[in-house]
């Protein structure tokens, strides 16, 4: 499953101990909750000790305890499921095809499958359990010729149905909201106390899960009923009793005491599962304290600088850096051994690790960034190129003009700029690419502006420059691009060319093959469900981005809790040299977050979904990032003050810092 | 009716956790000690004058004039005129009675009262309506309305503040005095910056920064009866109100040029029951927000930029009305209705119980490394007092000052060597104003408080609110706010015997007897005991 064999330990020793312990607690859990099911699905106001009697009497017979041990079965099948299919970064879907995609992928299927399967099992327990009209699938009963036969008895079809459905929808759901997404805490808490505390929330979200469910199904059965019963009819080669009413009707769904007990079972199915899968959430994400300094050689793979640059498993990777973010803040001993130096050498090898993973995280993100940026200002840049190349001999020219600049940048500085700053690496300073390169993109336009003299052509001479105008730029670009994109990923930009245009001479066959191209585009696009499916959601692509963010958010952490820690604590300067590069790759980061932020829908917040079970902290971490590396970058500059003006670095970033100095950012 | 105020002292400089600071509290126990009163005080500036500023180990004042003169001069003095703001001339429920009746269907009525009053609105119109809705129903919802009061009213009984209304309940656990009256409601210094928010009287909040010349207004529709307002550490921009229904989180653009940020600035952090918002309290390193209801028995820890929050819930106390996290980071003290307070600590947010008082907990600060809290009891008379603080009679030319008794609040300013505590009076009496006593704190090699003296306004204007700056570099500045609705800043100059540095006009803070005047002879008021 896990790709490199030497970290199969920590699959093996911790996360496998975990799961199991989650799994043991819920079974565990499991008594108590079966005997609240049993007294409200028994429960009569008017008889309240025979309700008691009967239920203790219940508990203690034999097909209630053979249920139990199937209850406690499929608890343990949940909680397999749970483990083998985790993740700690959401997958999420752009687009509406992407997530039917998901649906239907064949794990997933497997899931669902199994879900359904586990679902009827707890049906028939439940039904089971509550015994009375429920109790068995066929019972005798005398035929209009007073011949006795096998009956179906519908009441226990529909509790089966009922839990496959609700398995089912549970597992569907799970996709959709991301129930297997295992999110970290920002608040560290005891497991009881977490558990106790998200009670609540279980209790709640199942309930009201379950009454959806059930709605639905009923609805479902109510129109489709007939189905499932003529099929068990026959292959059973059952009867259908013509005493009773059929279930899907009207006057047969509308039974009070039926919905309520398929609701009640529908809860307590729920809620055992949900219940698994908060107690898998709580023992996984637990802290895990890696040593620093190994005190063996062979526990040389299990410290935390071996730990931190592994790519699998993820959940390793995570817990390392969560690690790291807590020692760097709480704890002054592991700090310490941080910033040692090795015994025989006096090389700072735990540091220099440590470090290179954070910037390396925090470079591949900034990466990502630009890469992503670029392929939508590219789509509106040079389709605003190609309509304004004309314009522009001309003195009327429009406010986009200023932002497209020559094709040849676009496509080469950005690349450039990274390849060269990827490569540089971190032993050479990384301040050489970043000298005021004032054609590049990531000098802001405000920047180029001031540096570069006005041109007396362009419209901004001699005029106000409003920041109105400057802060809706980036917008103006990718606006376009959301209106002709519809998904796909790459739009030829000539595709938009007016028939003006065509001067450009491109050959015959291409332009024939861009004209079939936008016919197809065109054709599409005037179909509604297919728009449906390939629109992009708005924000998803943002999510994306930033899907695995918890992971730069410690490394933000960790970096700028020791560095602030190493202006008292670093005996040996280990934290000096790095200093720059450090400061440096924060800088870089924080410019492209605060290019993406300016795109649309980057800033809009995603609407607050409260007390529901699959995690949205997915949604919000490109905040959280944003406010971290924010935060971060004055950590350092509060704890260091002027001393940094003696740091070596570009003066583009020593401006950018002094704004930080100042507070001005 | 006397209040003191009272340490509880870990083991020196840091607390390595709450096991150790429990053991540590129990091995030494509360030391009683002889109390000295306020008697040890210089007495109180004859009407007319005004202190100034603290140099060479003494407060100087000056008259009025003076002071206006100075104070004018200065960019960061503020007046705000009552008459200046506009207020709203009735609130929401008065408005209401300026309207024509207007007879909508039961259904209507119902749906609104559900909507403004919740069930018991919902049962109050039913049963009001007797006339539309069958004799049984409003019977009933009669007798299921009396029901829910009478349980709470037993719930009430027990936590009297419930009683209140939300305005009242503010005012109540506010730390500043008289907050209903008050033309300033709220002020914070920026942690870092010179840069200052005022909430005013009319639910809006100014922020003022000598280094800028616009000043932006801050106005949202939720920022109603603000509460406190605390900037974000290590962040330039994000600013936390503490509302009525919910908590806005502003950020600020310090480059800006607007003056109406507009409420998109703004994010707005509700949890259902969790409202009115009395106090706030960021964590020293800007990651997390605390926010405490006296409704609440939960106290919430936000995550502001994910919008999340972990509600830490604890039963017994009523409520959390007042929030202050150590400078240090590792602690956070939050008070109950009850006489009952909790420090809890921040690596795994588990939670002390301190429930020997007398009295709730009104107010507490932490001296600057987390090591000590001091904290104000009401109604408590015994046990570890560091300061007696119960009313004195002071003999001064404009007839008997009685100063004492009640404390509002306690500052204690950045260094640890100044701590402010400001004492409520009798707004009926004259000679019983509220006033701001100063001490001298110092905690190495022993816990010391020294008097200092008395910090006073104008006549007839009494203290509301104080903070000190948090990065002064001459000493300590305590700013305070007035009755009158100005704004004003008290320097102390002294050096500091921790960095020592060279200060503009400072003389050593630390006590050489033969420069204090001779009338004090006894200035300790209280004197730790090691064991």
């Amino acid at each position: 499953m896990f790709s490199t064999e030497a970290n199969c330990w920590f699959i093996r020793k911790v996360i496998c101990w975990r799961a199991a312990a989650s799994i043991a607690w819920a079974v565990l859990l499991l008594p108590p909750t079966t005997a609240v099911f049993v007294i409200l699905s028994k429960f009569s106001l008017l008889h309240p000790i025979q309700t008691v009697t009967e239920c203790l009497s219940l508990m203690t017979s034999a097909s209630a305890i053979f249920s139990f041990i199937l209850l406690g079965g499929v608890i343990i099948m949940v909680g397999f499921l749970i483990l083998e299919y985790h993740t700690v970064i959401p997958t999420i879907a752009c687009s509406k095809i992407a997530l039917f995609g998901q649906l239907l992928h064949p794990r997933q299927f497997v899931s669902s499958l199994a879900y359904c399967l586990m679902g009827m099992i707890v049906g028939w327990c439940c039904a089971v359990t509550i015994g009375f009209r429920y109790e068995t699938l066929c019972y005798s009963c005398a035929q209009s010729d007073g011949y006795p036969q096998m009956c179906l008895n519908e009441h226990h079809l529909v509790f089966l149905l009922t839990g496959a459905f609700v398995g089912l929808s549970h597992s569907l759901l799970g996709v959709i909201h991301n129930l297997n997404y295992v999110s970290f805490h920002s608040v560290q808490q005891y497991k009881y106390l977490r558990f106790k505390g998200s009670l609540p929330l279980v209790v709640k979200f199942s309930s009201s899960q379950a009454f959806y469910s059930v709605r639905n199904f009923i609805a479902l059965y109510f129109f489709l009923g007939y189905i499932p019963r003529a099929w068990v009819c026959k292959t059973l080669n059952l009867h259908l009793d013509s005493a009773v009413h059929p279930l899907d009707s009207i006057a047969g769904l509308l039974d009070l005491s039926l919905l309520y007990h398929l609701w009640i079972s529908a809860t307590f199915l729920l809620f055992t599962w949900y219940i698994t899968l908060l107690l898998f959430r709580i023992f996984v994400t637990e802290v895990y304290s890696f040593p620093v300094q190994p005190s063996f050689t062979e526990d040389a793979h299990q410290c935390l600088p071996k730990v931190l640059p592994e790519e699998q498993p993820k959940i390793l990777k995570f817990l390392a850096l969560q690690d790291l973010a807590l020692l760097s803040q709480h704890s002054p001993s592991r700090r310490s051994e941080v910033l040692s130096l090795s015994q025989p050498g006096g090389h700072p090898h735990n540091w220099n690790a440590i470090c290179k993973e954070c910037l390396c995280l925090l470079a591949d993100l900034t990466q990502r960034l630009v890469a992503y940026h670029e392929t939508v200002a590219i789509n509106g840049r040079a389709k605003s190129m190609s309509s304004g190349s004309e314009k522009r001999s001309s003195s009327e020219t429009s406010g986009t003009e200023e932002l497209s600049p020559r094709p040849a940048f676009l496509m080469k500085t950005p690349a450039s700029v990274f390849a060269r700053s990827l490569a540089g690496g971190l032993q050479s300073p990384l301040t050489a690419p970043f000298t005021p390169d004032l054609d590049s993109p990531f000098a802001s336009p405000a920047l180029r502006r001031l540096a570069a003299p006005v041109d007396p052509g362009s419209p901004w001479y001699g005029t106000v420059q409003s920041p109105h105008l400057m802060r809706r730029a980036p917008k103006l670009w990718s606006t376009s691009t959301d209106s002709h994109v519809n998904g796909s990923p790459q739009p030829s930009p000539a595709s938009h060319l007016s028939p003006k245009e065509e001067s450009s001479k491109p050959s015959f066959l291409s332009q024939f093959l861009q004209n079939r191209k936008d016919q197809v585009k065109n054709f599409f696009a005037k179909r509604v469900l297919i728009m449906y499916l390939f629109n992009k959601l708005p924000e998803a692509s943002s999510q994306a981005l930033f899907a695995d963010s918890q992971a730069h958010i410690w490394a933000l952490e960790g970096l700028s809790y020791l560095v602030q820690a190493s202006f008292s604590e670093d005996q040996f300067g280990v934290v000096q040299t790095t200093l720059p590069s450090i400061l440096c790759s924060m800088l870089l980061l924080q410019e492209a977050v605060d290019r993406h932020f300016k795109l649309p829908h980057a800033s809009s917040k995603p609407v607050r979904t409260t007390g529901s079970m699959g995690d949205s902290t997915y949604k919000t971490l490109r905040f959280a990032l944003r406010a971290t590396l924010k935060t971060a970058i004055y950590r350092i500059t509060t704890t260091f003050g002027d001393h940094l003006k003696a740091v070596q670095m570009s003066a583009e970033h020593r401006k950018r810092l002094q704004h930080f100095l100042e507070y001005k950012e | 009716m006397c209040q003191h105020s009272r340490v509880f002292d870990g083991p020196g400089i840091s607390l390595p956790g709450v096991t150790a600071l429990r053991l540590q509290v129990e091995g030494a126990g509360f030391v009683r000690v002889k109390m000295c009163s306020l008697a040890l005080f210089p007495p109180p500036l004859p009407s007319g004058q005004t202190t100034l500023c603290e140099s060479n180990n003494e407060l100087l004042s000056g008259t009025n004039s003076e002071e206006r003169l100075k104070q004018d001069s200065s960019p960061l003095s503020l007046h705000f005129p009552r008459e200046s703001l506009k207020l709203h001339s009735r609130t929401e429920s008065s408005s209401k009675a300026a309207f024509l009746d207007h007879s909508e269907t039961l259904w209507m009525r119902s749906a609104a009262a559900w909507r403004d009053g919740g069930l018991t609105g919902l049962l109050n119109e039913i049963t009001t309506s007797h006339a539309e809705v069958p004799k049984w129903l409003s019977v009933s919802s009669g007798c299921v309305l009396a029901l829910l009061r009478w349980v709470s009213s037993f719930h009430g009984s027990l936590f009297p503040h419930l009683t209140l209304s939300s305005e009242d309940m503010i005012a109540e656990f506010s730390q500043v005095l008289n907050w209903s009256d008050c033309v300033v409601r709220a002020f914070a210094w920026h942690p870092h910056t010179d840069k200052f928010a005022v909430a005013l009287l009319d639910d809006s909040i100014k922020i003022y920064n000598p280094k800028s010349a616009t000043t932006p207004t801050l106005k949202h529709r939720l920022q109603r009866s603000v509460a406190a307002v605390r900037w974000k550490p290590l962040c330039a921009s994000a600013l936390a109100v503490a509302c009525q229904n919910c908590l806005l989180v502003w950020h600020v653009d310090p480059c800006s040029l607007s003056t109406r940020p507009s409420s998109g600035c703004a994010q707005v952090l509700s949890y259902p029951g969790h409202s009115p918002v009395t106090s706030i309290a960021w964590s020293p390193s800007g990651s997390l927000l605390v926010s405490a209801s006296p409704v609440d028995t939960a106290m919430m820890v936000w995550d502001v930029a994910a919008e999340s929050c972990v509600p830490l819930q604890r039963v017994g106390g009523g409520g959390v009305t007042f929030l202050s996290w150590s400078p240090d980071g590792s602690h956070v003290l939050a008070s109950t209705p009850s006489a009952l307070f909790r420090v809890w600590e921040t690596r795994m947010w588990t939670c002390e119980r301190w429930p020997c008082l007398k009295g709730r907990c009104q107010s507490g600060c932490w001296s600057p490394d987390g090591s000590r809290l001091l904290f104000t009891v009401q109604g408590e008379t015994t046990a570890a007092v560091v300061a007696d603080l119960s009313e004195t009679t002071f003999n001064t030319p404009d007839g008997e000052i009685i100063v004492g008794g009640k404390i509002q609040s306690l500052a204690w300013d950045p260094r640890g060597e100044r701590l402010a505590v400001l004492l409520k009076g009798d707004p009926q009496t004259s000679s019983r104003p509220a006033i701001i006593a100063v001490f001298k704190t110092r905690a190495n090699p022993i816990f010391e408080l020294l008097p200092c003296g008395f910090v006073q306004g104008e006549p007839g204007v009494e203290p509301r609110l104080m903070q000190f700056h948090p990065n002064f570099r001459h000493g300590a500045l305590l700013t305070v706010c007035w009755s009158s609705g100005r704004i004003t800043h008290v320097p102390f100059y002294f050096l500091s015997a921790a960095t020592p540095h060279i200060g503009l006009s400072g003389s050593p803070s630390m006590p050489h007897p033969q420069e204090r005047p001779a009338d004090f002879p006894n200035q300790s008021l209280f004197t730790e005991l090691i064991s």
